[in-house]
């Protein structure tokens, strides 16, 4: 386990310091929780702001080393998070970049990087969640498109979005994982409803969005038709690789305050929720230590995050929600008071074991392919 | 290593060792002269002075193998002191330590670090640990970190276990490994024994007291909880003795108790995280 850092690599850490402590004082207010056209300009603003500079693509390009100070950094002095661009710089971009063509590259990748376009991901539907090789949306060619029908759901950024990477039913007749294909779809097509959701927090963070006859070129096709099953498990390793490591940080930051917090109301004095807050300490390092052990391994594979994902994500989505019930007992009666933000954290906290395949299914795919035992129902 | 796994151990196991007070009255002598010629102790002496000269990643490595096997014996204490006792390093003096309120092997060794003036014998529950309990507390961050290691080996261990007997073991016609509540319950082991291995590596590297502490924590709990949920895969054939899961839960009880275990390690992080307040 290699956990030191090259000169070039500190380098750019010093620049980056230098960077985001000038640039951080001259952003705009963040936007309102429930305004959406607000938040794709501030997160698309921050985006931009990173391109200019030459910081938007070390996702995809920088060294593990530079990815991981990347995090460390903008994380620590309180930058903005990726936001609507998840999807675009930690999903499709990847994806794209490793499985598209260059002319897909050179259409879609470069938008991303600049903070022009954002992206939504269409694989979820109602039956066809945690068993996502049940999806039935269909498409069929006609000339030089596909026709898609059907409904996708869960879909985060949908009000927002340009583009959709979405997964389709090409050959209805195929075993179930060799049917699908990879589809990016023009948020703008016509044929395509978009119904926003709204969580239990009382905010409409992801949608349903409905799809009728709606017309995709074939040369939005990423990968074979038919092979969007394989794309697709290169796109969901990311996810569960590294795609949480910037979380990580902030859930450090977040466990630091609570700690102020707890010493100036008095209930540091209490032994059990000190120890509580020591014990999440010793977890969250932990994940920061798995994450960077993860982006080295994945490097050492050609670039693809193996089954380490899946066990941080497990472990990640765990000790998130435990680190705001933590909150809840230092904040006492205060905790039920919607205006303070570990509260709202605390409701969105609840999604993580269910969002990105339920714990559940993590355990079933660790049982399976890191353990080896029979597949099972 | 691999040659000396199991034949101690199910020799110390039999009938002559077993739950009598303090444990089994012997230690393998020739077992301890060969991890010396092994360079088991001697492994962070300097060169210069006889030893391997490696440093603590490569210790964290071979104690958490000497977990994994279930090596018996005071190998902390001994390790710890190679290089400041004599023939400590090649295996020829056997050493035990006050560590927590504990002194494992007291009876058998030839030296004794710390005040053990008024040690009083326990009737260990681990078979292949005769233990004395002592007034005073003493605390070595290395020792504890060499104690994770240790820890990280048995979760590695008890992991293989219960998914080997998930594999073979039919119930109602199928492997039980494909029923879920069996598959999940692997599965949890190998996600803590991961973050625990990630961490105690990490510690390894920085040697850090707030790293050995995290690293503590997880190992123990991956540990425990580990051979806990091996003997609950291993059904009825884990709660004998016949089996070897109940000695792997037991050790990891018993490293529990050393210093810096879940208590202190919890108030070292909890300390840490406003630093300068405290």
């Amino acid at each position: 386990m290699d956990l030191s850092y090259t000169p070039e690599e500190e380098d750019f850490r010093a620049r980056l310091r230098d960077w985001l402590a000038k640039t951080l004082p001259d952003l705009p207010p963040k936007p309102s929780p429930g305004d959406w056209p607000g938040r794709r300009a501030y997160d698309l603003g921050w985006q931009r702001r990173l391109h200019d500079a030459g910081y938007a693509d070390v996702h995809w390009d920088g060294t593990p080393g530079v990815r991981l100070i990347f995090l460390e950094e903008t994380e620590k002095a309180g930058a903005p998070y990726v936001g609507a661009n998840f999807v675009g710089l930690l999903h499709a971009g990847p994806t794209i970049a490793a499985e598209g063509t260059d002319e897909q590259r050179a259409r879609w990748l470069p938008p991303i990087l600049r903070g022009e376009e954002v992206w939504c991901q269409g694989f979820s539907e109602p039956e066809a969640g945690s068993d996502l090789a049940a999806l039935r949306t269909r498409a069929w060619r006609d000339g030089h498109d596909y026709v898609v029908s059907g409904s996708k759901i869960w879909t985060s950024h949908a009000e927002v979005a340009d583009w959709c990477e979405l997964l389709v039913r090409t050959d209805p007749e195929a075993p179930r994982h060799r049917g699908i294909t990879w589809l990016a779809l023009p948020m703008d097509t016509p044929g395509i409803t978009v119904r926003p959701l709204r969580t239990l927090a009382g905010s409409a963070e992801f949608a349903e969005v409905f799809l009728d006859e709606v017309r995709v070129p074939v040369r939005n096709r990423v990968g074979e038709e038919n092979d969007g099953w394989r794309v697709t498990m290169v796109t969901l390793s990311f996810e569960r690789g590294t795609a949480f490591a910037g979380e990580v940080v902030a859930c450090r930051r977040v466990l630091a305050e609570l700690a102020v917090e707890a010493r100036e109301n008095g209930r540091w004095d209490d032994p059990a929720l000190r120890r509580r807050l020591g014990r999440l300490n010793a977890e969250f390092r932990a994940l920061w230590r798995l994450t960077q052990w993860n982006v080295s391994a994945a490097e050492a594979s050609g670039g693809v995050p193996g089954a380490g994902g899946s066990v941080f994500k497990l472990r990640y989505s765990q000790a998130r929600q435990e680190l705001y019930d933590a909150a809840a007992e230092v904040l006492g009666p205060d905790c039920l008071d919607l205006d303070r933000p570990w509260t709202l954290d605390r409701l969105s906290s609840l999604s993580y074991t269910i969002a990105a395949g339920t714990s559940q299914i993590q355990h079933s795919i660790i049982a399976e392919r890191v353990l080896g035992l029979p597949k099972g129902r | 290593m691999a040659a000396c796994r199991c034949g101690a151990v199910r020799a110390g196991t039999g009938s002559a060792g077993a739950g009598r007070a303090g444990g089994p009255q012997w230690l393998d002598r020739r077992l301890w002269r060969v991890l010396g010629d092994l360079g088991f102790f001697a492994l962070r002496v300097p060169e210069a002075d006889g030893g391997v000269g490696l440093g603590l990643p490569e210790a964290v490595l071979v104690f958490e193998e000497a977990g994994r096997v279930l090596l018996p014996g005071p190998l902390i204490a001994t390790h710890l002191a190679a290089g400041a006792v004599p023939g400590a390093a090649t295996g020829e003096t056997v050493v035990a330590a006050v560590d927590g309120g504990l002194v494992e092997w007291l009876a058998q060794a030839d030296v004794v670090l710390g005040d053990a003036t008024a040690a009083v014998p326990l009737r260990s529950l681990d078979p292949l640990t005769p233990l004395h309990r002592v007034p005073v507390r003493v605390a070595d961050p290395v020792a504890s970190l060499l104690t994770a290691a240790e820890q990280l080996g048995t979760a590695t261990r008890v992991c293989e276990l219960a998914a080997q007997h998930a594999r073979v073991r039919q119930q109602f016609g199928r492997p039980i490994g494909t029923f879920q509540a069996v598959a999940h319950l692997c599965a949890g082991i190998l996600v803590r024994a991961e973050t625990a291995r990630a961490a105690v590596y990490a510690a390894a590297v920085t040697a850090d007291p707030a790293d050995i502490a995290a690293a503590r924590i997880l190992a123990d709990e991956a540990a425990v909880r580990g051979a806990r949920d091996c003997l609950q895969v291993h059904g009825g054939m884990g709660f004998t003795w016949e089996s070897e899961v109940h000695l792997h839960l037991k050790r990891a009880w018993v490293r529990t108790q050393r210093a810096g275990g879940v208590t202190e390690s919890e108030e070292l992080l909890a300390t840490a995280l406003t630093p300068g307040a405290a």
